[in-house]
């Protein structure tokens, strides 16, 4: 499958965020953004997960048939999603249920994180850490192709990081496609890097530079 | 579809069963109402019988009232309303499934014990079955009434007085339905049926319009 | 914190497992025996009521309930008192284990008052006002096990419920009282009222007995209780260990697999 964006503007009430962002993004490849606090790069992802309405431009999804992008999305944002009375194993059985095209059990989702242990535990007894590693099993409990990460590796560890770069990189490899909003660099090779800094409206330089730099 | 329905509806139903879950907590909120009101009142228990009915029904509004704000908060603050606004099955399946396991937690409860909370306020045999009736064919409209109150205060924190605000002029149908088909059971110049029979259209269309309604208002809102 | 706090608590509730399990069989037997014979007392030895009859009976099981509905709320408080005054940590398991029973028993008191109520008054229902009281304690009894069950962390239910115990103990006599003003501002004397002082000992007997019956059985099942919530606090302390030494697990299996 493949994503494009083009001339993408983002507005939050008064203020415009963003605007003239172009991207476009294959199979097997992955996009990092980046930017300072505030500049929208949640708003990015938000807009490319369908949760938010686009100013201007246009998002387009070749590839994918009769289905939506959000259909095909697997979005793992700030907030985790997780119901602390909830175990592991169950919140993820329920996020399986509601992403559909099923691949692997909960069990196994979580065995990839490395919390295989966790399965039984409610969700509330986890450390934060843990939580996101939680959070994450979701993108195996399901076959989406297009993973989108909010800060992916916040409250993560160095070996849960090191980790999330080696299913990151398996995903890839397998013809996915990892749109990820971070401060943090995220261990992948090859990643096409995306400074939303650069689109930021301005009283002195109007418009932006190209939206690309691959 | 069908499994991303039965397992909305089955984690509400977990999450209501389990510590800090809302649980029974609307069924005590009813009986509260249900005791509390004969002292303001005074324990005469003919005027009770008479006013029995439209008290049960009264309480049975507020008492699923209550925990309705919190139908689609608690899944917009912790984040779980990503997860059912980017699944491939309908929304409004999804919200049709939050408004039962809603239902079978407060609604049903509450019409299923009306009979015995009717013993305080000296209702008859036949009165007694009239509310609980009643109430299980018109609790469903309260609760997709509610639903789309609860969509539309989803995001804003401290929704559960403005959710009052917002969907108790729309329950007054339901309400002058329910008690005159009550009423009506035990005595009156109505058959029981016309008014029986207008409360069960109310609730349809209620389901109907609510679940698109709410649907509608958590894509804007959440 | 909630490490250390559960390390402390095991100090102590350990050793009253131990006498639990030891005590728990002589209690139960000992309620069961005594509940048998004041059964049979009430049912085959006291006299029917001249002017009630049969029904009367109810009383057995009706008045040895309302006391202990009272009695477990009195145990509520001083537990209440324990956790706040004297932090004794088995005192808010005391105090989580009493709510149910008493409710249980306030319920019973209930039922039979109403089953009662329906020979004697022609209705299941009057607002009679010691009825009235006593759903009054039930409805207390509802909320405070609504608290316990709203919050996770033990510790914090047992203070937040123990301020609302203690609450409801000072407003108990205000609640008595407004009820009784309700009821004579309402209801003509006509209604029935047992004469308490000049009741026979044919039927003092059996009552007395049912009434020791009830406390062992509200002991043994408040032993049970506090051995059950003990046990799940421990469950709960497991879970959190278990969780804090999951990471360092995870790591060791990761440079394994490695």
């Amino acid at each position: 499958m493949r994503i494009s964006v083009e001339g993408l503007a983002c507005r939050r009430g008064e203020r415009l965020l963003f605007r003239d962002l172009s991207f476009s993004l294959a199979s097997g490849e992955a996009l990092v953004v980046t930017g300072r606090n505030g500049a929208g790069k949640s708003s990015l992802i938000a807009m490319l997960a369908g949760r938010l309405a686009p100013a201007a431009g246009a998002i387009r999804a070749e590839g994918i048939g009769e289905a939506t992008l959000a259909e095909v999305t697997n979005h793992v944002g700030h907030k985790e999603g997780l119901k602390a009375a909830l175990t592991a194993e169950e919140n993820l059985a329920f996020a399986g249920a509601m992403l559909g095209r099923p691949r692997l059990s909960p069990r196994e989702a979580l065995a990839r994180v490395g919390l295989a242990r966790a399965a039984d535990l409610p969700a509330g007894y986890l450390s934060a850490g843990q939580r996101r590693r939680v959070a994450l099993a979701r993108l195996f409990v399901s076959r989406r192709p297009l993973w989108l990460l909010d800060e992916p590796t916040s409250a993560l560890d160095a070996a849960s990081q090191v980790r999330l770069a080696e299913v990151m990189q398996g995903h890839l490899a397998e013809g996915g496609l990892i749109i990820a909003a971070t401060h943090a660099p995220l261990g992948l090779e090859g990643t096409k890097t995306l400074s939303i800094d650069a689109h930021v409206p301005s009283v002195d330089l109007p418009g932006g530079a190209e939206g690309e730099r691959a | 579809m069908t499994r991303a329905f039965l397992a909305l509806v089955l984690r509400d139903l977990r999450l209501a069963a389990r510590v800090g879950g809302s649980g029974a907590m609307g069924l005590v909120f009813f009986l509260m109402l249900v005791a509390v009101v004969p002292f303001a009142l005074g324990p005469d228990l003919n005027l009770l019988a008479r006013i029995g009915p439209a008290l049960l029904w009264f309480s049975a509004v507020l008492a699923t009232l209550i925990g309705l704000d919190r139908l689609f908060q608690t899944d917009v603050e912790d984040g779980a309303i990503d997860l059912i606004l980017s699944s491939d099955t309908p929304l409004e399946v999804l919200v049709a499934a939050k408004g039962v396991a809603h239902w079978l937690t407060t609604g049903l409860p509450l019409a299923l014990l009306a009979p015995l909370f009717g013993l305080l306020l000296a209702l008859t045999p036949g009165a007694m079955l009239a509310v609980a009736a009643t109430l299980v064919v018109g609790t469903p409209a309260l609760t997709f009434i509610g639903a789309v109150g609860a969509a539309l205060t989803a995001s804003l924190g401290r929704g559960g007085l403005l959710l009052a605000i917002l969907v108790m002029p729309l329950m007054v149908p339901t309400l002058i339905f329910g008690v005159s088909a009550a009423n009506a059971a035990t005595g009156g110049t109505i058959a029981f049926l016309t008014p029986f029979l207008i409360l069960a259209a109310l609730s349809l269309v209620a389901i109907v319009i609510g679940i698109f309604a709410a649907a509608a208002a958590l894509r804007q809102s959440a | 914190m909630p490490r250390l706090s559960s390390l402390w608590n095991l100090a102590n509730p350990t050793r009253f497992l131990g006498l639990a399990d030891r005590l728990l069989p002589w209690l139960a037997a000992l309620a069961a025996a005594l509940l048998a014979v004041g059964l049979y007392l009430s049912f085959f030895v006291a006299p029917p009521d001249y002017q009630q009859g049969e029904t009367v009976r109810i009383m057995f099981i009706h008045v040895p309930a309302a006391w202990l509905g009272l009695f477990m709320y009195v145990m509520m408080s001083a537990s209440a008192l324990g956790t706040l005054v004297w932090r004794h940590p088995l005192a808010d398991v005391a105090q989580k284990a009493a709510a149910p029973i008493g409710a249980a028993f306030t319920f019973v008191c209930l039922v039979t008052g109403s089953l009662w109520g329906k020979p004697m008054w022609g209705t299941w229902w009057v607002w009679d006002a010691r009825l009235t009281s006593v759903l009054v304690l039930f409805l207390m009894y509802l909320g405070i096990m609504a608290l316990w069950r709203a919050v996770d962390d033990p510790g914090r239910a047992a203070r937040a419920v123990a301020v609302l115990t203690l609450v409801g103990v000072v407003n108990i006599p205000i609640i008595k009282f407004s009820v009784d003003w309700w009821s004579t501002l309402h209801q003509p004397a006509a209604v029935f009222r047992i004469d308490g002082p000049t009741i026979h000992p044919s039927m003092l007997w059996p009552l007395l007995v049912m009434a020791l019956a009830f406390t062992v059985l509200a002991v043994a099942l408040h032993v049970a209780g506090m051995r059950n919530e003990i046990l799940r606090r421990r469950v709960r302390s497991l879970w959190l260990m278990e969780a804090e030494r999951l990471d360092a697990g995870a790591e060791t299996a990761a440079g394994a697999a490695r």
